[in-house]
């Protein structure tokens, strides 16, 4: 029985990780992320979490514990990281390799306050750093959650997903939802009909379901077989350009097969409203409210997959609006990416409400719907 | 005896398809590379490593052998291999690194495994430069040298990595090597291997290697041999910590 319990959102993370069979997590403090550490550290010693042989390792920094996770993936286990602000940064060196070489790491990313140390608090300013961070060109994928129960069913989800596809893919999240209590209904995943896909070792695997040149790029898997054993060797420093070109062809070939197959998104009031609000993450649950508040004058369209962006579903959203209300807890990320997919697109009048790193209210968008 | 000639000059779990290597003459790094094979070849364990290089000349070696290889970023590949045996507890885990990616860009990450005695082994191959990118300053750099980075010559301080994994570890296999005693650092490269495969904790070995193109010793064997055992194996100690 799928039972409802009261909680806070980082202990919904951390159990929906556990829920979706990670076995390994590696971490290093940072607020609004550590309870998930803790969580961790006190099932991986327990009775259970041994018998599960559960791996937590707090590492020296988010340097370490990417490359941890990076190396705990390619031996095959279901594993993962919890970063924000000054930590994600510094893991991008290590996702930038997980984009070159398709390894399937996931993190939850609980956006705190930024440019730099910032606050610990709040904001959704690591929307470019975690769809595009590092020196590729943004491979990742990024699902944004606005709910408690959203960090648990996309905290299962993101495993799957990662794994079926082999691209990095991120829970991005925030201080609000990582630390707010609430309702939560927990379920084992089998129980509701999904099927964990099985993962995979790139090092030491006796028997693949495919070739693993079919998911790393070519240029960066040397195979060998050598009395009848194969042997892989892997590599992300390329001689050729034409090598880096075929590296990059290959990723994007398969991401743009994967990517109508994940893009989601949600929409919300009266379709024929003439004005639409666009936000994303817990900024869409205001929005939803100042929709209410306002007696059907305006409707949402939520992204909540931020990469792949879902364009099309945002074109047939725009069509018939007459005012975009865009609103975000940072200056021109979300919506630099929404201008982005409405090139060439005859465009509504676009009002934006930017208010980096603090929360946005409903009586806010309220107003700027009144007002359009 | 008819075997080819390449069967008797390599170990076996050389990669002979990608031979000859991609090292300058007088390389050290073949030499660590051909003791590390011969120690995976007497253990029989070609099939349980998993060895990570590093970005640095180590990268060359990226498929040196018939074993599973991944290379990893500067400095990165000590963590990347803490997580292939965290991930994998019956895996060889083996990290081979550069002084400069050992001890600059990846210090924090090699002090920390040692003080969590990680089950891994760690190669550190001691050349004094940043050979790779040209020859700039490492930590190692004795003072006075002149480098890329150090035209007026390299200041007073320098690591030495074994004495400072022995200070946070006491417990970890530790050791020194060097290029020009082959068969001593074969038997020092079983020690280690065989540490981490008795499930002991940590095990580091340094190995003294020329880099002769930086040293400027690459058509002089007998100057690069004279640094070798005349000045280095004389300020940096051999044998087991
Ligand atoms: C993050 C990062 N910084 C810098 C470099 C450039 N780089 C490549 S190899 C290297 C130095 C290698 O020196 P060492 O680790 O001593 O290995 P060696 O080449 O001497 O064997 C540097 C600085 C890089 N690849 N990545
Ligand atoms: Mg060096």
């Amino acid at each position: 029985m799928p039972e409802k319990q009261f909680m806070m959102g980082n202990e919904v993370l951390a159990r929906a990780a556990r829920a979706a069979g990670a076995t390994a997590m590696y971490g290093y403090p940072i607020t609004p992320g550590s309870e998930i550490l803790l969580w961790w550290a006190k099932e991986a010693g327990s009775e259970q979490g041994k018998k599960d042989d559960m791996v937590f390792v707090q590492a020296e920094d988010e340097i370490g514990a990417s490359f941890m996770l990076l190396g705990s993936v390619m031996a095959g286990r279901r594993s993962f990281t919890v970063t924000a602000g000054p930590g994600n940064v510094l893991m991008q060196d290590a996702f930038s390799m997980c984009e070159a070489m398709r390894i399937p790491v996931v993190a939850y990313i609980n956006q705190r306050g930024g440019p730099s140390t910032s606050t610990v608090i709040y904001s959704q300013s690591e929307v470019w750093l975690t769809a595009y961070g590092g020196n590729g060109n943004g491979y990742r994928i990024v699902y944004s959650t606005a709910t408690l129960q959203e960090l648990y069913d996309y905290g299962i989800k993101v495993f799957n997903i990662a794994w079926k596809y082999r691209f990095p893919t991120f829970l991005l999240s925030d201080g609000y939802q990582a630390k707010m209590m609430g309702e939560v209904e927990l379920y084992d995943p089998h129980a509701r009909g999904i099927e964990m896909v099985p993962t995979e070792r790139y090092l030491l695997e006796e028997k693949r379901d495919r070739p693993i040149d079919e998911v790393v790029p070519k240029p960066e898997v040397h195979i060998r077989v050598q009395d009848g054993v194969e042997y892989s060797c892997y590599r992300n420093c390329l001689n050729l350009e034409e090598e880096t070109l075929q590296v990059n062809l290959e990723i994007k070939g398969a991401w743009d097969i994967m990517a109508p197959e994940i893009e989601e998104h949600e929409t919300y009031g009266d379709p024929d409203a003439k004005v639409l609000v666009i936000a994303h993450g817990i900024v869409s649950q205001s929005a939803k409210a100042a929709i209410d508040a306002t007696g059907g004058k305006a409707r949402l369209f939520r992204p909540i997959t931020l990469n792949p962006f879902p364009k099309k579903a945002l074109l047939e959203a725009v069509r018939g609006a007459e005012t975009v209300i865009l609103a975000e807890s940072a200056i021109n990320q979300l919506a630099r990416i929404v201008r982005d997919a409405l090139y060439e697109t005859p465009g509504p009048r676009m009002i934006e409400h930017f208010r980096p790193s603090i929360g946005i209210y409903p009586e806010e968008i309220a107003e700027l719907i009144k007002n359009a | 005896m008819d075997a080819p000639v390449a069967e008797l000059a390599f170990p076996k779990c050389v990669r002979l398809e990608s031979k000859p290597h991609l090292f300058c003459p007088g390389c050290g790094h073949p030499e660590v590379l051909k003791a590390f094979g011969y120690a995976v070849d007497a253990l029989e364990i070609q099939r349980k490593v998993a060895f990570g290089v590093d970005i640095g000349c180590s990268l060359l070696a990226y498929d040196f052998f018939n074993i599973d290889t991944i290379e990893t970023h500067h400095g990165r590949t000590v963590p990347v291999m803490c997580g292939v045996k965290r991930g994998n507890p019956d895996a060889v885990a083996v990290a081979y690194v550069g002084d400069g990616g050992a001890y600059a860009i990846g210090m924090g990450s090699l002090l920390n495994a040692a003080i969590r005695d990680e089950k891994i082994f760690v190669i550190v191959v001691h050349n004094g430069v940043y050979a790779m990118t040209g020859g700039q300053e490492a930590p190692t750099t004795l003072p006075g040298t002149v480098t890329a980075t150090t035209p007026y010559g390299a200041d007073n301080h320098f690591v030495k990595g074994p004495d400072m994994i022995r200070h946070v570890n006491p417990t970890a296999w530790v050791a020194r090597g060097i290029t020009t005693r082959q068969l001593g650092l074969r038997d020092l490269m079983r020690e280690g291997l065989q540490h981490v495969m008795d499930g002991k904790g940590f095990a580091f070995l340094e190995v003294l290697s020329p880099c002769t193109l930086n040293w400027g010793t690459i058509e002089r064997p007998d100057k690069t041999f004279e640094i070798l055992e005349g000045k280095l194996a004389k300020t940096f100690k051999l044998g087991h910590f």
